[in-house]
């Protein structure tokens, strides 16, 4: 009873979805499964990066690596951004209430996305283009992509925030500001979740870039070889993998129960397993010989992609199991305010009627009142407000209706103290007369 | 109305879309759509005036090289995260207006979409390949018509984009038949496009010649070279230019007069109008004169010399953006949504009502005695908060207290009767949409924040309160008796 009061029923915009749900929909799955790819690649890939360079203070070869690495990264968050754009648009359009009521209510956060991937963005160049120029000042260097990792770690945590918020509006009366909205359950878990995923998809990513035929391997590394390389891609897929397991099934089990079902289940239970299998495979291949590092590429790759599939189907299922009641309410409310609207409309009584006639003035009692309506603002009876006094302009006016009328309608400026009065062109001649007589008339 | 309400009560919230997409707007013309056809043309020129035993000039395709370097590294950071800070900003602030444009503009924005992958696709490809295609001539020429291609790819999201501008300053008869093709025929969107072309070519022009400046040694044989070229670039195009703003600039009033609702408004318009021909006046021969020096003097011109004229151009684009955002007002969406974000086909409805009783959030759904300055603070931030603030940039008591005198107490009275009329004298306001009793309410909060200057906090902080009338319960039982009394009916 007390949640039903608390949960907010706003109307959705009166206007039609610019093509069916279900495309929508699918069009949203998509796009998100591309963009969240190669975010995971640049937020990934910075934290190898970061790993690498580090490890790299006492081998040299890392170092090396960790430059290679370095390059993708300003790639990647290129196209990571680009390709963000679709399934902003699409969420936009197809949940508008509830996506940007959980915006505005983490407003400051979320607006300081855009100046904090900025700076990151700013960050990874500086990093990548100061390699040389650096080499002495090591410490410095490894500074700024650890200082442009700890924003792309934050920066996830706006964006879960906020899709978790949009799922409950019976929150949203009691959420203050970011920092509550974070503290739901659910966001956490996904985030580490997330997390594991960004590692383990440039573990593999490692495994497919060391591994072109065109990629000039023999001239850029001096002891390293490409097997051993791509066993260190496969080991931190491994990591990155056995995190997203773990996370993933505390995912499941603090899952609020509102969105539930046996569907979102048993499909997060297929993605799960696909990531074990995965995981399986990517342990076979390290414990192999290095030339059979190849051997399970594909199906890990192909798995995890599936996972991705199911996973982001499982969540959309969840997200419209929780919204689907509030959704039909919504649109039931929309409805009947349009309704009401449109009723109002049509029974629209003219302002006219909204004038305040006190019959007792007799001859004056209309423009009494349009004068109360259309000048009082500015104009009082003895004092100057905005404008001069009602009084001074009968003064200057006495005897010439016609030329006060000409004024109301295009004034001049002639006080130069004084703000510029407005024209009246709009209002009718019979008014602006009863309103000249009323001026004309004060004692 | 629908939506919790951000608010930035000091900085103003028009400001933080106006920072962003301003920013994002100088980027995109001047070193993107405008930059990128400059850069490949002189990349060729280095090839057509190497010696015949080499494929470029390597000095001179070093120096091309950096100048494009810096639109790389400035384009692919801050300026893609201005164009989603435009919707990331917009959606915060006006949350209903861009909603209602993405159900029209889906599309639009999704061809966008494809031409922006496009566009990042070919920049990277163009950059990235740039030190790699000097190895032969064949593969130089290939790299020169990924510059076209780009060229072509930026400027076509300015075509589409240019659109929805053009639109929501003039929705055509979009009102009737709601179709996303008003973007395109609707009468200021060639004129627009037609201006905006060139501007953005003459800025990308300037910018390059002050990183010529920047990139090249003083008194070098390709710093002269390439200041001419510059100038040459600059010179032409400013004369497009010319043509697009007068074209331009003599099809707007037109299309702008017909939204206001008062001649009046014309009057106002016409006053802010005329600051834009004086900076059209100024951008374009302080051009023309920085092309003629490059042009004759090359070896004089140095950065200081191309900055003023840089920073001009810049600042000509963000006052054209300005005059642009406010000769659309009192709409945000011309002849369908006032800025305040409220429908005008609802007004009826408010003025009946009021609007408390139909917000979704508001602490006071009643107004009494008692709660009428908390009212006035619900009614403040439904209706007044989107372009004004308590006591910061625009504020409210600024605004009343330049009517009515700097150190005097306001006078609820005189405001009251003011407020209802203001359209017809301002014709940049919206209506007010409430009833008598919002209004009694929002004067008297306007005069406490007088005395006490108090301020607003936006959802972001204080998050919101639900209208008890407008949660579940409430709307469930509406509903369920509206369909009763529908069967009782048949």
């Amino acid at each position: 009873m007390l949640l039903q009061i608390n949960t907010p029923v706003p109307k959705d915009i009166p206007l039609d979805l610019p093509l069916p749900e279900w495309l929508l929909v699918t069009l949203l799955i998509v796009s998100f499964l591309f963009h969240i790819v190669f975010i995971n690649l640049m937020v990934g890939g910075s934290i190898v990066t970061l790993w690498a360079q580090i490890r790299g203070l006492k081998e040299k070869q890392y170092d090396i690596f960790a430059y290679e690495i370095a390059k993708t990264i300003t790639v990647n968050k290129s196209i990571a951004v680009v390709l963000g754009v679709a399934p902003l648009l699409s969420i936009n359009t197809l949940y508008t209430v509830y996506f940007y009521s959980a915006n505005a209510l983490t407003g400051f956060a979320w607006i300081m996305i855009i100046p904090l991937v900025t700076i990151a963005f700013l960050l990874t160049y500086l990093h990548k283009y100061t390699w040389e120029t650096m080499k002495n000042h090591k410490a410095l260097h490894i500074g700024i992509i650890a200082l442009s990792v700890a924003i792309f770690l934050f920066i996830p945590l706006i964006f879960l925030t906020n899709v978790n918020l949009m799922m409950f509006p019976e929150k949203w009366g009691a959420v203050k500001g970011f920092l509550s909205a974070l503290v739901l359950p659910n966001v956490f878990p996904r985030y580490f979740e997330f997390l594991g995923a960004c590692i383990a998809v440039t573990g593999i990513f490692i495994v497919w870039y060391n591994g072109r035929r065109n990629y000039p391997f023999e001239e850029i590394y001096i002891s390293l070889t490409r097997a051993q390389v791509k066993r260190v891609g496969y080991h931190i897929a491994l990591i990155g993998l056995a995190a997203q397991i773990v996370f993933g099934a505390i995912v499941l089990m603090t899952l609020p129960a509102k969105g539930v079902s046996f569907e979102v289940i048993e499909i997060m239970g297929v993605a799960g397993g696909l990531l074990v299998l995965a995981l399986w495979w990517i342990w076979k291949t390290i414990k192999d010989t290095d030339e059979r590092l190849d051997k399970h590429f594909w199906k890990i790759t192909i798995a995890m992609l599936a996972f991705m599939i199911c996973y982001g189907g499982s969540r959309q299922m969840y997200r419209h199991n929780a919204l689907d009641k509030h959704q039909k309410m919504v649109a039931a409310h929309t409805a009947s305010f349009q309704a009401m609207s449109k009723e109002a409309r049509e029974n629209y009584v003219e302002e006219e009627g909204a004038l305040v006639i006190d019959e007792s003035l007799g001859d004056l009692a209309k423009g009494t009142a349009l004068f109360q309506a259309s000048c009082a603002g500015c104009h009082q009876m003895d004092q100057q407000l905005v404008g001069p006094p009602i009084k001074e302009m009968k003064q200057i006016y006495e005897g010439d209706e016609a030329k006060l009328i000409a004024w109301i309608k295009a004034p001049g400026r002639k006080r130069q103290e004084l703000m510029q009065m407005p024209g009246f062109p709009q209002i009718p001649d019979e008014d602006l007369k009863e309103i000249a007589k009323y001026i004309l008339s004060v004692e | 109305m629908d939506f919790p309400m951000f608010h930035l009560d000091w900085l103003n919230d028009r400001f933080l879309i106006a920072v962003i997409a301003i920013i994002h707007v100088m980027i995109n013309h001047g070193l993107a759509v405008g930059f990128i056809p400059y850069i490949t043309w002189l990349e060729y020129k280095g090839v057509k005036n190497a010696p015949t035993d080499q494929i470029s000039d390597s000095k001179w395709d070093t120096l091309i090289y950096n100048k494009m370097k810096v639109a790389f590294i400035i384009t692919t950071t801050i300026g893609a995260m201005t164009g989603v800070g435009i919707w990331f900003s917009v959606a915060l602030v006006s949350p209903s207006s861009i909603g209602s444009l993405i159900r029209v503009f889906y599309w639009a924005w999704f061809t966008e979409w494809v031409v922006f992958v496009t566009e990042v696709v070919l920049i990277m490809i163009y950059y990235l390949t740039w030190k790699n295609s000097n190895k032969s001539l064949n593969a130089k020429l290939k790299h020169i018509r990924f510059g076209v291609f780009l060229s072509i790819a930026s400027w076509i999201t300015m075509v589409i984009i240019v659109s929805i501008l053009g639109f929501m300053m003039d929705p055509g008869n979009w009102n009737a038949d709601k179709s996303l093709l008003n973007g395109f025929t609707n009468p200021i969107y060639i004129p627009q496009l037609a201006f905006r072309t060139p501007v953005a070519m003459l800025v990308g022009g300037i910018f390059g010649m002050l990183l010529t400046t920047i990139f090249s040694k003083k008194g070098s044989e390709i710093r002269i070279l390439a200041i001419k070229y510059a100038g040459r670039w600059v010179l032409f195009w400013t004369a497009f230019a010319i043509a697009g703003a007068v074209y331009y600039w003599n099809v707007m009033p037109e299309a702008m007069k017909a939204n206001m609702s008062t001649a009046v408004g014309s009057m106002d318009f016409e006053e802010y109008y005329d600051l834009l021909k004086y900076f059209i006046i100024g951008a374009a021969s302080l051009s023309i004169v920085l092309a003629f020096w490059a042009i004759f003097k090359p070896k004089k011109v140095s950065f200081g010399l191309v900055m003023i004229p840089c920073l001009f151009v810049f600042g000509f684009l963000g006052i054209f953006e300005r005059v642009r955002e406010f000769v659309r007002k009192p709409y945000v969406i011309g002849n369908y949504m006032y800025s305040n974000l409220l429908r005008e086909e609802d007004y009826p409805l408010y003025k009946k009502d009021g609007i408390l009783k139909h917000a979704t959030y508001t602490s006071v759904h009643e107004i009494t005695p008692d709660n009428k300055v908390m009212a006035g603070r619900d009614v403040f931030m439904l209706t007044c908060s989107r372009c004004h603030t308590t006591n910061g940039v625009n504020s409210i008591v600024d605004v009343f207290e330049n009517m009515y005198g700097k150190d005097k107490p306001l006078n609820e009275q005189a405001m009251a009767s003011y407020i209802p009329g203001m359209h017809q004298g301002r014709a940049f306001m919206p209506p007010f949409p409430g009833n008598k009793k919002e209004l009694e309410a929002l004067v008297a909060y306007i005069k406490q924040l007088q005395s006490s200057g108090e301020s607003l906090q936006g959802a972001q902080t204080d998050g919101v309160a639900v209208n008890a009338d407008n949660a579940v319960d409430a709307v469930a039982k509406r509903i369920e008796a509206e369909k009763e009394q529908e069967s009782e009916n048949n």
